[in-house]
């Protein structure tokens, strides 16, 4: 299966479309689109505008690949999982999101194993034609960087001495 | 360091900002941690510690904000932690200014998707937070170890990955 997620907050219909037309065009309806609102049509292929966070784990577990807005959560769950992640980062001339902060995010995330990168809606349909070759990368484990995990475990121990 | 155990407010919005702040977990492995977010469903993801769902809100709905602001009081009124960590976005931000109220220590994390300048909530924090991280090196100073942190100032310890 193939979930298509645009995330917690807007809808982005420039992605919904462009992997619409390339399921419409290949004849695929393996697919679960989680829009956040979209008006165009769909064909029937599975959707719905907002997932709660327990079915939007599953969903995510049970994909093969997964196309989505270039938000950090979906990243990072693809990362933890293994699951192979093409990003599409909102522009925020086109009023996709605030600002162009999914820009620079997609551009860190380039080329890290397990994610890849569609700058443009025209990108997607080529990358989901080979999504049999995208590997998901060998999974990273579900905890920061041990500096942050030092720094901020340092913090919370200071706090509590100043109470006594 | 006191035999006792600090209790810790790990509080944030749902989203990227839980995926980051799920992600500090090990920080909180001697405390009592108590995790906030805007999803009930969550509460399985750091199972079997304490989870409490707070309403959702965003500063464009004015009724649901105001909602959302005071159950966070209510929460930090009630719980009274010594330390309160959040990512984002909203919710976050209310609890580390209630945490003043109630004597605890207040971290800001900013998100990692702030890549090209610290949120508008990361530099409001900064002027009253205890610690305001950035995850990005260029936009932060290095955390000093023992000196106390500056007012107005970003700082960089490492990232959620």
């Amino acid at each position: 299966m193939i979930f298509v997620t645009v995330g917690t907050q807007l809808p982005f219909p420039r992605m919904i479309r462009a992997v619409a037309l390339w399921a419409s065009n290949r004849g695929r309806r393996d697919l679960y689109f989680q829009h956040g609102g979209y008006s165009g049509d769909l064909n029937g292929l599975a959707n719905t505008d907002f997932l709660d966070a327990a079915t939007a784990a599953k969903s995510l577990q049970t994909a093969s690949i997964v196309v989505a807005h270039a938000g950090t959560g979906t990243i990072l769950s693809c990362l933890e999982r293994g699951i192979p992640c093409i990003i599409v980062p909102r522009h925020g001339a086109l009023g996709e999101h605030r600002n162009d902060h999914q820009i620079a995010t997609a551009r860190k995330f380039e080329g890290r194993g397990g994610i890849f990168v569609a700058w443009s809606e025209f990108d997607i349909a080529p990358l989901l034609d080979r999504a049999s070759e995208l590997s998901g990368g060998s999974g990273i484990d579900p905890y920061a960087s041990p500096e942050l995990i030092s720094a901020i475990r340092d913090f919370v121990w200071e706090g509590r001495s100043r109470h006594e | 360091m006191s035999a006792t155990r600090p209790k810790v407010l790990a509080i944030s919005s749902r989203g990227g900002h839980w995926t980051q702040l799920r992600r500090l977990r090990r920080a909180f492995s001697d405390c009592d941690v108590i995790w906030a977010s805007t999803d009930a469903a969550l509460a399985r993801e750091v199972a079997p510690d304490s989870f409490v769902t707070v309403p959702d809100a965003s500063r464009w709905d004015r009724i649901k904000l105001v909602w959302s602001i005071l159950c966070v009081l209510w929460l930090v009124l009630r719980l009274r932690p010594h330390a309160i960590v959040s990512t984002g976005a909203a919710p976050g931000y209310f609890a580390l200014r209630f945490g003043r109220l109630v004597g605890a220590r207040t971290l800001w994390l900013d998100s990692f998707a702030n890549a090209e300048e610290l949120s508008l909530s990361g530099r409001k924090t900064s002027s009253f937070a205890d610690v305001t991280l950035t995850q990005w090196a260029h936009l932060g100073e290095p955390l000093p170890e023992s000196v106390k942190c500056e007012k107005d100032r970003a700082y960089y310890a490492g990232a959620v990955l």
